[in-house]
């Protein structure tokens, strides 16, 4: 419902910028679309008057003049490209910069998917998710960038540009948003099956808000209330579930894939290819092959009356 | 009847002449003369065709992505067909056909445009073409068996990679770069030695036509661009097949290395692809216009210049791999520069046409479009030479609107027109103008529709390479529309080529200079005979057939009874020694056949090249085995004595 | 001979690539199959019948090998075997099988696990992943043909690539006595 809400505005675009470096870049932007289209609408210009202009019978020799067009054109395209030059290194100077930032998170790109680790001074106060990215907004928030196998690339175009996440090095990206809200994020480097499904969400939430929102991730998963969440544990842990899965505070300890302490609480499921829903937990979790063909999750072979429990479960793990 | 009559360097009572001359320079006859040939008239019209016909599956495969990407979610395509398909267009496009069809052009029109017999190394001509051809060839058969390279055509490790790309497909990406490879650097000698050595007594370096300039210039930038890609392509091998740590981070090699490698040979390949369209640009409108190019020398350095500054650009495919700020400014500036001798050039040729008449038939049509279209990328271009903007670009549709229009409109465009120009001098006959301009139309139009939307898809968030995206995106509409443009594009390239292929046999009937042209290929018939000139020509000027070619003096003193060619130096081009060519032979099919074979089953077993090697080595003694002095270059008896 | 005999591999290679590069995401999860291990004695009542060929899916094919690889690694397979040299389980990369060496047997190892420490991982592993297993384990001693073995990690080099390994004829000898 979210995504519908959102859909065609601009969740995912470079021209709405949402932070400060994705403004400075839409300005940058601004500027040299506005030169090319004058540079172009000359060219253009001086093509077909030079194509249809009325030729008298003087063969007088204008071969002087035109070698002083050629010669100013030359110089003015020169001088405007020397302008856009230094335009674009300030800009870049700019978005260079890495100031003191307040926060830290490490993004790490793995096929088909995004582990994101909130750091910490304090070991007890890391915390480890999957595929949202949450984070307050004016906070300057520096995100590490590494990868566990292929190249990807982090782009959320509403925030900044991107960077790539390469295996053995260390990249780093600066994000900070101006206000609340919800954008999207996609993969942007070519990495297998499934490159085209491997997007995220970044949740941009007021401070005060933020401060919530991490204490209640810092917390260990929900203890299951319910007879029927009891029952879904059991499918769960009896299944091959935890052998790729974490559930912070129970015998699944899986680092393979995404963590699913705080399940509930995202709003998509399968790298933000599929809202969070029941319906969708229940197709993914029984056919992930028909969502994302090539990605790492088996299917699963669930008895008759096996999947409700399990789904209330994961609904339940908040 | 004197064949050369009505053509600037006929000369009465050469009838003798014009019988020994078909004698020596038939091509080759007999049950196996296909695999025989060295002509360069020969084997660049065959190497025209093939890298048609890439082109025209390329186009086919163009398609099918269009089609899977229409509408979100489609099905046409299942996501690892879809990663075979992008991949081989890329390198269909890119390998098999951009820069074996300027190579193609250049070895038909080089030798006619600088007035000698042949073209250097003839049987080197004949295998690199059949090195292409059986490139091509492995490409599609291992597209049809499902083992087509899925990994980009730029095929970054580690994803290409032996952890993460199972099989033999990445292996045949790497084989393919071999066989392409080889034939363009093969080419690319060729063409730089012709050009040296090989001109018309009085074509000084400064009085080629610009045409020549380009090959030149393009040729030199194939000797060192291409090695880099070879080097990446065998690495990648390498790791696959035997174990090594190239790109092995953890083993002290590096994925950026793949990158650097590979670009630094990419961003040449985009201006190896565009440099002879800047030649053909210059022949079409300097004819059409009815005047020499405006500013020659402006124009011959430029083209330098672009070729020496494109070899400074290749970073500006790395602006996201979090390379240091100033490095990159570095590469900003310099993907800037570039636009400067480009714009020189526009300028001048703007210039040539306000300065002359223009004549608006196809061959000119195109190359209007090419700038309009042409611009427009270069423009793009310098937005994405922006470090800032390209963290926004980079790896989105806005870059794959950018290459088509520089590629489709600064090479294909050119390429067009020029097909269109020399096709009387290939076949002897015209293409049909009235379907020349409808095909102008559609193709402009359709290559519009298709790529201008993908730029606003590129700055609202669709990245590259992907099979498919989600409806909420709201990137179908805009998909939709380039999905319709291809269709009018594909209609504007079938009646092209329809246009083509009915005009080879039923086009009206061309003179030897239909066009009014200036440069030396006008002054042999359409198509040249197998001698090609009748009496080599001198010139004295840059535009030899408007300089009152009546009285024009011409060579004497080369032989008639032998494949003789003037060999001229390299500057003045002064006449400086006789030089013999080989006839028909077999030698370069057998050893491209061998060759072809060892690289393919290279990829199964190591004893491939063993093998192959042996061969190699008999077949090339054959190759190099010398004649005796009297059955060298003596015409075999008999063979392809038309009627005079 | 050794030249005739690897052209001729060439030639299978080349010609069987359809099957080696197939690349299929859907398995069918199956219900707990009845023909997927051998007999463990050879005695059977009536007339003898030979033992059900088991299908085997994957002996070919490079992409499931390559999954095997990944999921030796991720089902945590190197913690006793390491990367085929053994540690506190048995070396898969010899030529010594304790409870045989064709692929149902491996099949019955992991499934059903063995004595003396190997787990069973029936109802953790789906069926088809256990497949790709045994083909990778297979070519931890080249019993699958060189041109699916995979390559070499990107990780530190733990051994010869799989695809370079030698093909080591399973030995002969009886299963141990527990």
């Amino acid at each position: 419902m979210t995504l519908a809400m959102l859909s065609g505005r601009g969740i995912q675009s470079a021209l709405e910028p949402a932070g400060e470096h994705a403004e400075r870049i839409a300005s940058l932007w601004d500027v040299f679309l506005g030169v090319s289209a004058v540079v172009y609408v000359l060219v253009i210009a001086f093509l077909f008057l030079a194509l249809f202009r009325r030729r008298r019978e003087d063969s007088a020799d204008r071969s002087r003049s035109a070698f002083l067009a050629v010669s100013i054109s030359t110089v003015l395209t020169t001088l405007v490209l020397f302008g856009l030059l230094v335009s674009s290194i300030v800009t870049g100077r700019r978005l260079a910069q890495m100031p003191a930032h307040a926060l830290s998170v490490t993004v790490t790109g793995r096929q088909w998917w995004w582990q994101v680790d909130y750091e910490s001074a304090d070991p007890s106060k890391r915390v480890t998710s999957a595929n949202e990215l949450t984070i307050p907004a004016g906070v300057p928030v520096r995100v590490q960038l590494q990868s566990s196998d292929v190249v990807h690339s982090f782009w959320v175009p509403n925030l900044h540009g991107k960077q790539d996440l390469i295996p053995g090095h260390e990249n780093a990206i600066l994000l900070e948003a101006s206000r609340p809200g919800v954008y999207r994020g996609q993969c942007a480097e070519f990495c297998g099956y499934q490159h085209a499904k491997m997007a995220l969400w970044v949740n941009v939430l007021d401070p005060k808000d933020y401060e919530r929102w991490i204490a209640a991730e810092r917390a260990t998963s929900r203890i299951p209330a319910t007879p029927e969440q009891r029952k879904g544990q059991e499918i769960f842990m009896s299944s091959p579930c935890p052998l790729c899965h974490n559930i912070q505070g129970t015998d699944a300890s899986g680092r393979t894939g995404p963590d699913l302490t705080h399940i509930a609480s995202r709003r998509s499921i399968a790298a933000a290819t599929l809202p969070n829903n029941r319906g969708n937990l229940a197709g993914w979790i029984l056919d992930p092959q028909h969502v994302k063909p090539g990605s790492f999750m088996p299917p699963m072979v669930l008895e008759q009356g096996e999947l409700e429990p399990l789904l209330t479960y994961l609904e339940s793990l908040r | 009847m004197n064949v050369m009559e009505g053509t600037p360097y006929a000369l009465p009572g050469a009838t003798r002449e014009h019988e020994e001359l078909t004698r020596t320079w038939a091509p080759a006859s007999g049950l196996l003369r296909w695999f025989r040939q060295v002509d360069h008239l020969i084997i660049g019209r065959r190497f025209i065709i093939t890298a048609f016909i890439w082109f025209a599956l390329g186009g086919l495969l163009a398609g099918l992505m269009r089609l899977q990407l229409a509408v979100p979610e489609n099905t046409v395509l299942s996501n690892d067909q879809y990663n075979q398909v992008f991949t081989v267009h890329g390198i269909t496009m890119m390998f098999l056909f951009a820069v074996p069809i300027m190579e193609a052009m250049a070895v038909f029109i080089i030798p006619l445009m600088i007035g000698t017999r042949a073209l250097a190394f003839p049987r080197a001509n004949a295998y690199a073409y059949y090195m292409l051809l059986f490139g091509g060839m492995m490409v599609y058969t291992a597209l049809f068996l499902n083992m087509a390279p899925d990994a980009g055509w730029f095929n970054y490790p580690p994803l290409s990679g032996p952890a993460f790309s199972a099989g033999k497909r990445v292996d045949i990406w790497a084989e393919l770069v071999n066989f392409t490879e080889i034939s363009a650097l093969t080419v690319a000698v060729e063409i730089i030695v012709t050009i040296f050595r090989q001109r018309a007594p009085g074509m000084s370096i400064n009085r080629m036509p610009l045409y020549v300039w380009a090959m030149l210039v393009t040729s030199f930038m194939i000797v060192f661009a291409m090695p880099a890609v070879m080097v990446a392509s065998n690495f990648i091998g390498l790791d696959r097949l035997v174990g090594t740590h190239f790109f092995n981070a953890a083993e002290g090699g590096d994925a950026l290395l793949w990158q650097h490698l590979f670009w630094f040979f990419g961003h040449p390949e985009v201006y190896i692809i565009f440099i002879p369209a800047l030649g053909m640009v210059s022949s079409i409108v300097s004819v059409f216009c009815r005047r020499p190019v405006f500013g020659y020398t402006a124009m011959v350095l430029s083209l330098v210049a672009t070729a020496f500054i494109g070899f400074g650009l290749w970073v500006h495919d790395m602006f996201a791999t979090g390379l240091p700020q100033s490095g990159e400014s570095f590469f900003t500036a310099a993907s800037m520069m570039i636009a400067i001798p480009s714009g020189v050039q526009i300028f001048c040729w703007i210039a040539t046409i306000w300065l002359g008449k223009p004549s608006f038939r196809p061959p000119f049509l195109f190359v209007v479009g090419f700038i309009a279209i042409f611009v427009i990328g270069g423009l793009s271009g310098v937005m994405v030479a922006s470090v800032p903007l390209d963290l926004q670009l980079h790896d989105t549709f806005f870059v794959v609107a950018h290459l088509h229009y520089v590629l489709i409109g600064g090479s294909l465009f050119p390429l067009l027109g020029a097909v269109f120009y020399w096709f009387p001098k290939m076949t002897g006959r015209m293409m049909n103008e009235r379907a020349g301009h409808v095909s102008f139309w559609l193709v402009f139009a359709g290559f519009n529709l298709t790529f201008f939307p993908m730029h606003k898809l590129g700055l609202i968030g669709m990245p590259r390479r992907i099979y498919t995206y989600l409806p909420e995106t709201g990137w179908g509409p805009l998909n939709l529309l380039s999905t319709a443009g291809a269709g009018v594009l594909a209609l504007g390239m079938l009646v092209y080529f329809g246009n083509a292929l009915v005009s080879m046999r039923r086009g009206a009937l061309a003179g030897a200079d239909p066009w009014g042209g200036a440069t030396l290929e006008w002054a042999t018939a359409s198509p040249p005979p197998a001698y090609k000139f009748l009496h080599l020509p001198v010139v004295h000027g840059r535009e030899p057939l408007w300089e009152g070619p009546e009285n024009a003096p011409v060579v004497t003193g080369v032989s008639t009874k032998k494949r003789e060619v003037l060999i001229t130096r390299t500057l003045d081009a002064e006449p400086d020694h006789l030089y013999v060519y080989p006839g028909p032979t077999v030698w370069p099919f057998l050893a491209a056949v061998t060759t072809g074979s060892m690289l393919v089953a290279g990829l199964f077993t190591p004893w491939a090249f063993a093998i192959g090697t042996a061969a190699l080595l008999v077949f090339m003694t054959g190759w190099f085995w010398p004649t005796t002095k009297k059955k060298e270059g003596e015409a075999p008896p008999n063979e392809g004595a038309a009627a005079a | 001979m050794k030249r005739l005999l690897a052209a001729a591999l060439a030639l299978i290679a080349i010609l069987s690539s359809c099957e080696r590069e197939e690349r299929r995401f859907r398995e069918m999860p199956a219900a707990a199959a009845r023909n997927n291990t051998k007999r463990l004695v050879s005695l059977v009542p009536g007339p003898y019948t030979p033992d059900v060929r088991v299908r085997e899916p994957y002996g070919y094919n490079a992409y499931a090998i390559a999954e095997g690889k990944r999921l030796f690694t991720w089902y945590n397979c190197t913690g006793c075997h390491a990367n085929g040299g053994g540690g506190m389980g048995p070396p898969l990369m010899d030529s010594r099988w304790i409870y045989g060496s064709d692929p149902e047997n491996i099949y019955a190892t992991i499934v059903e696990g063995r004595p003396n420490g190997m787990p069973s991982f029936r109802g953790k592993v789906p069926e088809y992943q256990v497949w790709q297993l045994v083909a990778y384990v297979r070519s931890l001693s080249g019993n699958v043909p060189r041109d699916a073995a995979t390559g070499r990690n990107d990780h530190m080099q733990v051994r010869t690539q799989e695809q370079s390994l030698p093909d080591l004829v399973p030995e002969k000898e009886p299963a141990r006595q527990p």
